[in-house]
């Protein structure tokens, strides 16, 4: 096992198990902590996958500002009792297991027998032309129109942001 | 026994479930958030994965995944504070933020 392998075993460790502490702890404020260990733990993914810029982009945004917005929503949501009763789960949690094991077990029985995901077996490249880091290639894909770029989603994906603040202040705001 | 692509569909996988259980089985419409976020992140380390994986000569250098998993976030950043501004203006007229009982919509 070289180091690589090691690494991205502990960190999908630590993934998974506080991804089940978020969705099992009876603390809500608990459960958005342990959100914070999910997000920086996929950032860990995205560095052994040659992302740097994902990476610290969801440290920024995730690990950042989401948890903070979630961390004032139950500031500013009271519950009956925050210790023992804030995140309760549902009658139908047992049919909530259920679905979600067929719908792992379709997905990796997908995933297993898929000739793509075969073909794409050995080691990765995620290669680039030297001297173009992986912050590089993503602004000339993002900014420069001339070659083969993603201009027109970025822009529309500016009029979501504006679009989703102008709509977050209309349904927030006291009347 | 190195990496495959199949290491990072599975982790996804596995994560993508649990944020599914968190989204159906949870009461508080916060925990019901969280659990989306989850779900997402799963899908973005898939993506990424898949990114990386490429290997086909030009496609591999438009990093299709990486942009794929920019705008998921951009996305999942404007749907939290839509959610929460939502969350937050049922809770001033109802006081509950229990998904049970916000049944205001059913027929």
């Amino acid at each position: 096992m070289d180091l690589v392998t090691i690494i991205f075993w502990i960190v999908a460790a630590i993934l998974v198990g506080s991804a089940l502490l978020v969705v099992t702890q009876r603390n809500i404020v608990h459960s958005a902590l342990a959100l914070v260990v999910v997000f920086a733990m996929a950032a860990g993914i995205y560095l052994l996958l040659n992302a740097e810029f994902i990476a610290i982009v969801q440290i920024l945004i995730y690990a950042g500002a989401v948890t903070i917005l979630i961390l004032f929503a139950l500031m500013l949501t009271r519950t009956n009792n925050i210790q023992t009763a804030s995140n309760p789960n549902n009658k139908q949690w047992w049919l909530a297991v259920v679905v979600c094991a067929l719908v792992g077990a379709v997905i990796v029985y997908a995933a297993g027998v898929s000739p793509h995901a075969v073909a794409f077996d050995g080691n990765g490249s995620g290669q680039l032309p030297a001297g173009i880091s992986n912050v590089v290639r993503i602004g000339q894909l993002l900014y420069s129109p001339t070659t083969y770029s993603y201009v027109l989603p970025f822009e529309i994906a500016s009029l979501v942001l504006l679009v989703a603040i102008v709509g977050a202040i209309v349904i927030g705001r006291e009347d | 026994m190195g990496l495959s692509l199949n290491h990072y569909l599975v982790l996804g996988a596995v994560l993508f479930c649990i944020g599914l259980y968190g989204a159906l089985a949870k009461r508080n419409a916060v925990a019901v958030l969280m659990g989306i976020e989850i779900m997402l992140n799963a899908v973005n380390i898939t993506m990424v994965a898949f990114s990386f994986y490429n290997k086909v000569a030009p496609y591999s250098t438009y990093l299709t995944g990486q942009i794929f998993a920019i705008f998921i976030i951009t996305v999942a950043a404007a749907e939290a504070a839509v959610a929460l501004a939502m969350i937050i203006a049922i809770y001033r007229r109802r006081s509950t933020v229990d998904v049970g009982e916000i049944d205001i919509m059913k027929w």
